[in-house]
């Protein structure tokens, strides 16, 4: 029976044991943002989403892709049905065969989805030292802390390892991430971007006006979302208040 | 059937050669309501009423949707984005099964306070037991639908569990994939059965009602009903009172479709699913996680008894175990509103089963692992040990006369 016990104890150390190992490194708290959209009434602030795309385009977009968006879409960044046309047509994808059964390229077109920086997944993560740079669409929403997660990982790289920890070649330490050894290089340097609107380009700055870019990606109907649950939620208020009364009225006499 | 009366001689002819009309006045309307009933009994049509906004939200889903490895992920973004207000649609679908089980688990939580299921209730108990199986069996296929890494991981997971029975295991495993591991086929029949099920709930719905309606409703008192002076009609008196607690139910329930729609998910489902890549940590969705605890619970092989067998049997016992309950119970008293000490011992298991959630939603890491061990021998003692002792040694105080009598007396 101790013996029972004990092998019980040592079989519950040992997966305990385990899940501790998984969950060691890139525990940091997040970094909390002030975001637009955070909040009851919160919605998206567009001159950002506009400065997150064009961060997004200039430099995100070398590595990752954003296959869930159609440049058609960029139109609720602020961007005009010409711009669009313009940033759309930048990249060539396959065209459909042709009547001899040849396939060509072509321009991209506001109806497609926004084109890639590599042809396939192998291509990517050959590319990239055999890490694949994943699809940013619903990154705000496939992370643990969403767009503050985003925020955290653009500004937790340290020059410095500590002591003890080991970086690989071709990998960068992060606070943030799952055992802080990142593919990724350090992005946001001063001034990486010139911002059409004029907004200095600070690494914070980048930071926020990517992760609320790419919170927009993964939940483009937020805007939408928040602003019909106000008027869902006054209806039902008044709704529910005016059948609170009428139940008051029959029940009168019952209690 | 016989309160229903019509001067309409289209109604009264259909009537007559099926009596639609009268059965729906009959169980609709004239139903004798015990007079006391609290807001706990409107968790019932509740749940009844968020049955239907799954259907319905569920047939415009399967409009849009395709049940394809390579597509299924693809064609529920497509949803959100641009199908018109498909992301209302998906978000009332989601978060409809985290309330479904919100409010069934409230309904059961008020059976097991008010001693409903003691006799004659035992069938509507059971029917209710059946309809709980067949939603879980739902929810969770639903969960594998979207085809996310949770989805994946989670099926392989929960369907594997089958694999631990000796001989017949493995081959009940390859049966319910449809192959060797979780794949196209898999999605395809859980994709059918998911859109087959609720309409076998609606049906056992249906006998659940019929079962209410022959033995009546229980009442916070417990004691049966007696006279007429113990009743009001259904109609407008719970009619009312349901359609007011809809309307509560409404602004809970919006509240987290239109901020915080995602709150009872896991991130890792926006990730598409990668048979390659396993998640470091593989949760079910809450509605599960005190199961979940019970199966993880036994980490020690007895003999040739595995582990996971032993955690696969006590996992389903633990529901099973419900079966049994209006003979385990051996208390006369059906209330614990006179049963000063079942009183105590309800509300430690509604804790026990709270910390059971919680630790089938952590890393198996210690002291977690003995908590959940703990917890998971106390929930079967509260059934085979507490339950019958209780009914032997406890003292219930004095019931009422009658239903109406506390109200009379207060009136005089």
């Amino acid at each position: 029976m101790r013996k029972l016990i004990l092998s019980a104890l040592v079989a519950a150390g040992l997966t305990g044991a385990s899940g501790a190992a998984l969950a060691s490194g890139g525990g940091e708290p997040l970094m909390k943002p002030e975001f637009s959209f955070n909040g009851f009434f919160g919605q998206y602030d567009k001159a950002q989403l506009k400065r997150g795309f064009e961060l997004f385009h200039q430099v995100c977009s070398n590595c990752h892709g954003l296959r869930l968006v159609a440049y058609r879409n960029l139109e609720a960044v602020g961007l005009t049905a010409d711009e669009i046309k313009t940033i759309a047509a930048e990249r060539d994808i396959d065209d459909v065969p042709n009547d001899e059964g040849i396939v060509s390229k072509r321009a991209g077109r506001p109806s497609d989805k926004y084109i890639g920086p590599f042809p396939n997944d192998q291509a990517a993560a050959a590319a990239n030292g055999g890490a694949l740079p994943p699809d940013l669409s619903l990154m705000a929403k496939a992370r643990v802390g969403g767009p503050n997660y985003i925020y955290s990982l653009m500004l937790g790289f340290k020059d410095e390892a500590p002591e003890g920890h080991l970086v690989p070649d071709g990998k960068f330490f992060n606070v943030y991430f799952p055992g802080n050894n990142i593919s990724m290089p350090p992005q946001l340097m001063e001034d990486l971007v010139t911002y059409s609107d004029g907004t200095a380009a600070t690494p914070e700055q980048m930071a926020l006006d990517i992760s609320a870019f790419l919170n927009w990606t993964a939940e483009p109907e937020l805007d939408v979302r928040k602003s019909m649950g106000l008027k869902v939620l006054v209806f039902l208020a008044v709704f529910t208040a005016l059948l609170y009364a009428l139940k008051r009225q029959i029940w009168k006499n019952v209690h | 059937m016989s309160g229903f009366q019509t001067n309409n001689k289209v109604v009264s002819w259909l009537d007559q050669r099926l009596p639609i009309f009268s059965m729906l006045h009959h169980s609709g309307i004239e139903y004798p309501t015990p007079r006391n009933l609290n807001y706990w009994w409107n968790f019932g049509s509740l749940a009844g009423f968020i049955l239907v906004v799954m259907i319905l939200t569920g047939i415009f889903l399967v409009m849009n949707y395709s049940s394809h490895t390579s597509l299924a992920f693809d064609s529920v973004e497509r949803i959100m984005r641009d199908v018109n207000y498909g992301w209302l649609i998906r978000y009332l679908h989601m978060n409809g099964a985290s309330m479904f089980f919100i409010l069934v688990y409230i309904h059961i939580f008020r059976n097991l306070y008010y001693g409903s299921y003691k006799s004659p209730r035992e069938v509507l108990w059971w029917i209710g037991i059946i309809i709980f199986l067949s939603m879980m069996g739902t929810a969770f296929m639903g969960y594998v639908l979207p085809w996310g890494q949770m989805s994946f991981w989670g099926a392989t997971v929960i369907t594997n569990l089958f694999s631990a029975f000796p001989i017949v295991g493995d081959p009940i495993v390859t049966l319910l994939w449809g192959g060797f591991a979780v794949d196209n086929p898999t999605l395809n029949r859980f994709f059918s059965l998911h859109y087959l099920l609720p309409f076998v709930i609606l049906g056992l719905v249906v006998v659940h009602v019929w079962a209410l309606h022959t033995v009546r409703s229980n009442n916070p008192l417990g004691v049966e009903i007696k006279t007429q002076a113990d009743t009001i009609p259904f109609h407008p008196y719970y009619t009312i009172k349901d359609l007011f607690g809809i309307g509560v139910f409404l602004m809970f329930y919006c509240a987290f479709v239109f901020w915080a729609p995602n709150f009872f998910g896991e991130p890792d489902n926006y990730i598409p699913a990668n048979p390659m890549v396993t998640p470091p940590h593989i949760v079910p969705e809450w509605y599960f996680l005190p199961f979940y605890a019970i199966l993880r619970a036994f980490t020690q092989d007895i003999w040739i008894i595995s582990a996971k067998l032993q955690g696969v049997v006590a996992m389903f016992s633990a529901i099973i175990i419900l079966f049994f309950l209006p003979w385990l119970d051996t208390s006369k008293v059906r209330s614990a509103k006179f049963r000063p000490w079942y009183r105590q011992f309800f509300w430690l298991f509604l804790v026990d089963c709270v910390v059971l959630g919680y630790v089938g939603g952590k890393p198996a890491e210690e002291p977690l692992v003995t908590i959940g061990q703990i917890a998971t021998a106390y929930y079967f003692a509260h059934f085979l040990i507490i339950m019958p002792l209780l009914g032997k040694i406890e003292k219930p105080k004095a019931l009422p006369a009658s239903i109406s009598a506390p109200v009379l007396k207060e009136k005089a």
